[in-house]
């Protein structure tokens, strides 16, 4: 290991850490991966170092849909072609299927979805009062699995739990985005607040650095968003399938070379909640559609 | 059987086109990909979408491994009388996903 300084922040490097340009026998030119890393690092040299975590939103507060291509959007906006809605339709199959052992449904207990779990999906993240702990949506679903209908949690980013996770998203269509943030819900809002403002990573940035002071600029051949998360879970093309927001968040620590959390992990929870208080007021719609 | 949508009218006057929309949940392997130690994945496919109004075809599609996956396929048909527009998807490994859906003319 050694220390490069960066602007005003310390970073340890792997003594085998190569200056990002593959410039192979074969491959001439610049591999897209490799330049973004360059104009990341020299970004991170340059941009001024915050001080502390701030309490601060966009102004103003943009969906995600905002950033997409004008194709995207209205995939996004038609349920009859927006390939998310085939999760939606899976997630109300399964809102009525017993489960295995029990016999007992989702249905069971909360009977019609389009009543029981209006304005749910708006209030998630949330702390479960018995146990203190910060569940979202799927975490809270499969809670409800285990505890209450004796069967297996699901894995994450199955068709199964992205499927349950978009019906009941689904039915707070449209619904404003309200978090709780204060009582025992605060530790973990404080955490995501830290947790978006702290650089990171091998490319040394934070999530503040694109998704508050370069929201609306392009980087490379994207538009850089907000970092909203009310379309979520959402049909990434670049997936060709429906993702959770979890998976979304693993690929923004992917993009900064940071360390790839595992699902779950309290950092993505605390971020999420975060995020969601960040986003407050935003009409949820999910599933949305993303580049 | 895949997880399919389609929203199609349920009631419609003789003469007027109507438009159907189509989706199936599917992952359309190309047939060109390796898995992590180098074996061929075999290409596996919605190869094709037939459409009949009371027994008669009036849409047909042949898809190729450059369709992207949940193929959606949108068209518009004359509503001619009352009866079941069935939907028939065909897969590589020979599954077929069927699917009704009832229209009222008059």
């Amino acid at each position: 290991m050694r220390w490069l300084f960066l602007g005003q922040t310390k970073v340890r490097i792997p003594t085998d850490w190569r200056i990002p340009v593959a410039v192979g026998a074969r491959q001439r030119r610049l591999d897209p991966t490799c330049m973004l890393a360059i104009v990341m690092a020299a970004w991170s040299i340059l941009a001024p170092a915050r001080s502390g975590a701030e309490e601060r939103r966009p102004v103003p507060v943009l969906p995600g849909h905002t950033f997409q291509s004008a194709e995207s959007q209205r995939l996004q906006n038609d349920d009859g072609a927006n390939p998310g809605m085939l999760w939606v339709e899976q997630g109300a199959a399964l809102w009525t299927a017993p489960a295995e052992v029990s016999g007992k449904s989702c249905a069971s207990c909360h009977g019609d979805a389009a009543q029981s779990m209006k304005g749910v999906a708006a209030r998630y993240p949330a702390v479960e009062t018995q146990t203190g702990r910060l569940l979202n949506i799927e975490l809270r679903i499969n809670q409800c699995r285990t505890a209450n209908q004796g069967a297996p949690a699901l894995a994450w980013e199955s068709d199964a739990l992205l499927g349950l996770t978009a019906f009941v998203s689904w039915q707070s269509l449209g619904l404003p985005k309200t978090v709780h943030i204060d009582g025992p819900a605060r530790p973990f809002f404080e955490a995501g607040r830290t947790f978006f403002a702290e650089r990171q990573g091998q490319l040394n940035v934070a999530c503040t650095l694109c998704h508050d002071d370069n929201a609306g600029r392009r980087l490379r051949g994207d538009l850089i968003s907000q970092g909203q998360t009310e379309g979520w879970p959402a049909y990434r093309l670049e997936w060709q399938k429906l993702g959770s927001l979890s998976r979304r968040i693993r690929a923004c620590s992917m993009g900064v070379r940071a360390e790839i959390l595992d699902f779950g992990a309290p950092e993505y929870l605390a971020l999420e909640l975060y995020l969601a208080w960040r986003g407050e007021g935003l009409a949820l719609s999910s599933p949305g559609v993303r580049r | 059987m895949a997880i399919t949508r389609i929203v199609c009218p349920t009631a419609a006057k003789p003469g007027d086109v109507i438009e159907i929309k189509t989706l199936i949940q599917h992952h359309m392997e190309t047939g060109h990909r390796r898995d992590d130690i180098g074996n061929a994945i075999p290409r596996d496919i919605v190869n094709e979408l037939a459409v009949t109004y009371n027994g008669v075809e009036i849409f047909r599609a042949e898809l190729q491994p450059g369709v992207a996956a949940n193929p959606f396929f949108a068209f518009t048909t004359t509503a001619t009388e009352t009866g079941d527009i069935t939907f028939t998807w065909t897969d590589d490994r020979g599954v077929k996903t069927v699917e009704r859906r009832r229209i009222t003319v008059g």
